[in-house]
This record gives C-alpha cells, structure tokens and sequence, in this order.
C-alpha cells in the first residue's frame, strides 16, 4: 500500500489482524507502522478521530473516514506507542488519559503532564493490569500544576475555579488578559472525576448500565442510549420496534429540553433574563412530560440494554403531546424576541468565533460543530434506527459565533419537535424489551460499540462482554473531549466578560469529560 | 417584546403553591440542630450550590428551582456567588478526591453559623459511585452533614421541602416546623 495512493479506512482495517465478534464496525489489530498511516491521515485532515482509549498494554483508535467508522488497535510494549497527538492535536488530552489511567506511554507526546489525575488518588494508573494498588505515589500538590506561559508587557492573570460563582459543574479556567482581552485561556479539568470506567470494569451489565446513565446527567437518555446499543452489538441483540421509537422519543425530549434551558441561560449570561424565564417554563413542561410520560423528568435508567423499562401509556402521551403543542405555540414568539433584540444581538453576533477548519479539525460534534460549518449528526451518518424512518434536517451555519450556536439549537427544537410527533404518529405496537442472551462461553468476548448524537454532539460507547456476561472494559467518549479544547481558541481576542456567554454557547459537560 | 410582557400581565402565575416542609428531613433536623441556630436566618437562607463529583443531574434541579414553577426566592432562599454569603453549603456529588480540597475550603470560607446539605443519593454515601479510587464516598467523609435530601436526582419539589425544613427547623431550634 503506497502512501500516495491515499488508503481507505478499510484498506487500513483489512491490512492488520481483523478481531472477531467486533459489531457493528470493524476492528484490527496493527503494526506500528499502519498506525503511524493512520495519525498521518488525520494529521492531513483527511479522517476524523472518534475516539482513543486504552486498556493494558494495548491502545484504541476509532477512526471516520467519510462515512465508513473503524478502529485500529495497537499493542504497547511496556506502554510505549507512537503519539497520535504529535501529529494531531484533538488526541492530545485523550492520550494524557490513557497515560494517566493505563500508565500507557505515547512517544513524542508534546504535552505530558498528568490530566485527570491531580495527584489525589493514592495510586497511578489505577486501571492498569497488575496490582496497582501497589503502585502508591507521594501524592503531588495541585500548584505541581505548569500552566502554559503567556508572556508580555502588562499582561495578567486571572484564575477562576474550579469552584464556580453560579450552579455550574467545577474545572479551571486560567485566563491571560491584556486589559480586558483574553490572551490565552488554559483549561484544567478533572475535578470531578468518579472513576466511572474502573467501576464498570467487572460490573454486570445491569450496573454498568446505570454507570453509564449518570456519566453526564443532562445526556442521561443519549448516554443509557449509547451503552444499550453498544451492549446490543455485542449481543448481536435488538431492541423491539416500539422499544426503539421510545427510545427515539425520549431522546428528542431529552434534546428539547436541554435547547430550551441552553437558549434561555445563553440570552441570561448577556443579561437578558426575560427570555431566560420563558424558556425556564418551556424546559419545565418538558421535563414534566417526560415525568408523566416515563416516570422520571431526566428519564433515567428508562433505557435499558434490550429496550426501555417503561411502556408509554394515553396519559402520558397526552402530557408530550401538551407539552410539544404549548412549546410549538409559543417558541415562535421567543424566536422573535431574540432576533429583534437589538441589544441581545450586539452581545451574540461575531462573539466567539470558532473558525470551521478547527470544527473540522477536531470533529466536534453537536451545535459547536454545526455552527461552524460541520456537518455531522450521528442520527443521519452512521444513523439508526428509527431514525431512517423519520423526516428530519440536520441545520448548519458557517459563522461560528455564539449567535450561530444560539440559532442551531432554535432550528433544533423545531426539528425535535417534528420528530416528536412523527414518532408519536407512529409509535408502533408490541413488546418493549426483549431478554439478554447467555453470557459468552469462557474465554470469549464479544465487542460492541455505538455512535449516538446527544443533544451536545455525538457520543461513542464501545465495551467488551466477557466471561459471565461482565463487562471487561468499557469506554465513553463525550462530545466535549473535543469540544472543550476549541472553546480555548474560541475566546482568544474576546473580552474577559463574554467568557460566561461563549462558554454557556459551547455548554461543554465537565462529568461527561472527567468521567 | 412588548406583547410578551402584556400576555404576561394578563395570564395567570405559572407558581404553584408551596409544598409542606418533608417530614423525613424536619425529623433529621430535630437531631442536628440545636437552640443555639434558633432564629439565626430570619426566614432568609443564602445557599452556595457546591459541585462536588455529581453528573450535573441535581444542579439541573437546583436550576429548576428558580423558574417560574418553583420561583424558590419567594421563600425568601436565594443561591449566591460566594461562599462568603451563604448560610448553607448545598454540595452534590460522591466528593471526588480531587474536588475534596476546594470543598474544604469553600466550607472554610463560608462564615459562622453554617450549615451543610448533601442533595442526592451519591451524595449520601457514594451512590453508585461508592468503591471507585477516585472518590471519598459522600459528603459526610468530609465535612459535617445537617441533612440529606435523597434522590437522583432529587426532583425540584423534593429540595423545595428540604430546603424548608431547614428553614423551620433552623428557626424552631427544636426542628418543629410545620412538617
């Protein structure tokens, strides 16, 4: 395979040691070599990363390449492999998780210092093979931490976090400003990691379930959706036809109420509270319906590996179908509010510009991505089903600014609204779950991953069922991992007091990140 | 705008009535508190939310608490920005080990006298989170806990009761409120 010939994903998949029981897309392990291929066509732009995680001794790369989605796997001999983030700098923070999770070790690495791990654990490489336990550490202080420099006449610094001012999740953000312009901003996270991925490993799939579900509570729905699917994959199960239109269901409320508190706190934090109260109410009716509809207002544990937990009965249909009527009569106002207000816009318009080749760059997903002229949405390109089945359009702006993400998440809602009562319309009959197969025989393990747009961006669940039906390991990637890096490269040139607004624009998730 | 503001003169309160204080958490209270709280906050409580480790689904919650629905400033209770204001520490989460310092001192910046409610269920002891090497293991691990409020989340309503149980009970002394 010559270099020039530009391979394909799969050229790529069926050059290494394909791995069975790997649905629904393939994975192979690699040389050295083919993954170096691998981080060069990212490197020149012409793939997307999805993921990268690892295990011991052994290291994960999902890859996109147009519509096709692979991964390539590569041994670590004593952790070492070749660093993707040298080449290609979405990988760089992922690559310090593995470092600090696996003790894995990527070569040429620029960035090595520690990202989740603050130091506070009492052990390294906590999900290494082995006794890690054993591995104690004296323990480092948090001022260990080296912010990248900025340097010039008269300029400062500005620490903020990782306690916030308002009801917000913690990280730091150190900001460099001459004046009232923003330098350089350093983000620090991981203030609020749980460990999710060591807990899971081992766990029945019941608990990694409900693991997998409190992984970032506003995506609750997307996240439980994400692991039933990847569970499925594995299991070479399906969830019945009504069980995934409700699952379809769910997520589009889901979606709907995270836009509707988004557009409201995007117009608060540029201090236009009234809109903030009229979509305060509308997120609420959303939230209630869902309670009506399902018996929780986040829905949570509602999706289940093999379908969902609870069936939709007339009294909750009627309270969506209320809920979807109120919001359909009066969004339109509120669409025309933020639109004719000059003094909104002045704050919104050109505010935090993510230029597209950074969108590209970095596959960010969701409303960041959209906004700046990427257009992905993992409900239409890998898709699944019910999706296939339902009319919908997936908006896209060019301009990158926080007014473009305000207006992706308002053409959103209506889209969402649409789905909402197709599904409705449609909802077929029958049961809503069906059973888990037997556990694979020992010494088998079956690999299952899924793509699934959260109402932030896509979201990737790959895991391995092994002996006893446990889950062996199991990784989330949230939309953030590559989301959070360009909100840096957002606010550079912005004033110090447009961070609140750009940042609510991109609404990163903190746990969903820190894991 | 103009027409959004007259509808609003017109249609009636969205606020429903206030809930009764939980009897679950005056009873707690009874046991926390003494009379030495009695009539400290003036029917006025000044809450910093705290993060601790939580997905975000209670601070969802907290936020809800401020819309028109549940409109939580009518009882008088507000969240601040600092630490400095506030009568109460509302922490969520496990208590991850690397948020467990800026928990310490937020707590130590909060002025006397002051109280700590642990809202959610991993913030009881855990949760599903109990176990990993990244948590403590609730908000009792590190610092002293007046009461709980159980949930995951805890819908709006659950922490409004909480909320006012404190309330009563912290002016009551004896926890007496009109549970």
């Amino acid at each position: 395979m010559s270099k020039r010939k530009m391979p394909a994903l799969i050229d790529l998949i069926e050059a290494g040691r394909p791995v069975e029981h790997h649905a629904p897309w393939r994975r192979a392990m690699v040389a050295p070599k083919t993954w170096n291929l691998a981080v060069e066509q990212l490197a020149e732009g012409r793939w997307s990363m999805l993921g990268l995680w690892g295990e011991p001794e052994i290291v994960h790369m999902a890859l996109l390449d147009a519509a096709d989605i692979g991964v390539i796997s590569l041994k670590c001999p004593g952790g070492r492999y070749p660093s993707v983030g040298q080449l290609h700098p979405p990988a760089l923070r992922l690559e310090r998780t593995a470092a600090d999770l696996f003790g894995l070790s990527p070569q040429g690495l620029p960035d090595t210092r520690r990202w989740l791990d603050h130091g506070q654990w009492g052990i390294s490489y906590p999900l290494a093979a082995g006794a890690s336990a054993a591995r104690s550490q004296a323990p480092t202080t948090a001022s260990a931490y080296r912010f990248l420099p900025a340097e010039g006449d008269g300029l400062h610094q500005i620490p903020v976090g990782p306690v916030h001012a308002g009801i917000i999740e913690p990280g730091h953000f150190r900001f460099t400003a001459s004046g009232e312009t923003v330098v350089r901003l350093e983000e620090r996270l991981g203030y609020v990691h749980k460990g999710i991925e060591g807990l899971m490993a081992g766990s029945p799939v019941e608990r990694a379930a409900r693991l997998a579900g409190r992984t970032s509570g506003d995506s609750t729905v997307a996240y439980s959706l994400a692991f039933a699917r990847a569970v499925e994959a594995a299991l070479g199960v399906e969830a019945p036809p009504r069980a995934v239109w409700l699952r379809a269901l769910m997520a589009e409320l889901e979606r709907l109420a995270n836009h509707l508190g988004d557009i409201g706190a995007i117009c608060n934090d540029a201090a236009f509270a009234l809109m903030h109260a009229h979509c305060g109410v509308l997120r609420e009716r959303v939230l209630r319906a869902g309670d009506a509809a399902f018996g929780h207002r986040l829905m949570r544990d509602r999706i289940v590996p093999g379908g969902v937990a609870s069936d939709l009965g007339e009294a909750g249909m009627a309270a969506v179908l209320s809920a979807i009527t109120e919001i359909r009569q009066r969004f339109p106002y509120l669409v025309e509010l933020y639109d004719n207000t000059a003094s909104l816009q002045d704050r919104t318009v050109a505010t935090g510009r993510l230029k597209p080749e950074l969108a590209r760059q970095y596959a960010a997903g969701g409303y960041v991505g959209r906004a700046s002229g990427r257009d992905f949405d993992a409900r239409r390109s890998p898709g699944y089903p019910p999706y296939d089945e339902l009319a919908f359009d997936v908006p896209v702006l060019q301009e990158g600014d926080v007014n473009a993400r305000v207006w992706i998440r308002i053409r959103e809602v209506e889209q969402s609204l649409s789905l909402v009562e197709q599904i409705l319309e449609r909802l077929p009959d029958g049961p809503i779950s069906v059973g888990i197969p037997e556990p694979p025989r020992e010494g088998m393990a079956l690999d299952g991953m899924a793509l699934v747009e959260g109402f932030r961006g896509d979201i990737l669940a790959w895991l391995r069922i092994g002996a006893g039906g446990l889950v062996e390991r199991c990784h989330l990637r949230d939309p953030s991992w590559f989301q959070w890096p360009l909100l840096e490269a957002a606010i550079e040139g912005n004033i110090v007091a447009d961070f609140p607004l750009c940042n609510k624009s991109f609404n990163c998730s903190y746990s969903g990140h820190d894991l | 705008m103009r027409k959004l503001l007259f509808e609003s003169l017109i249609r009636p309160p969205l606020t429903e009535p206030p809930p009764a204080a939980s009897d679950a958490a005056v009873d707690e209270l009874a046991r926390a508190l003494d009379g030495a709280a009695r009539m400290r906050l003036g029917r006025s409580l000044s809450i910093r939310a705290v993060d601790a480790g939580s997905c975000n689904g209670c601070e969802l919650e907290m936020h809800a608490l401020s819309n028109a629905f549940y409109d939580i400033e009518r009882f008088g209770i507000r969240f601040v920005a600092s630490p400095r204001h506030a009568d109460v520490l509302l922490v969520t989460g496990p208590v991850t080990k690397n948020m467990r310092e800026a928990l310490k001192r937020t707590w130590d910046a909060t002025p006397n006298p002051k109280w700590v409610v642990a809202l959610g269920d991993c913030a009881r002891n855990g949760g599903c989170f109990a176990g990993s090497y990244a948590v403590t293991g609730g908000v009792s691990e590190v610092l002293p806990v007046d009461l709980h409020i159980p949930g995951c989340p805890p819908p709006p309503v659950e922490i409004l009761k909480g909320l006012l149980a404190l309330l009563d009970g912290v002016n009551a002394g004896t926890g007496a409120g009109r549970g």
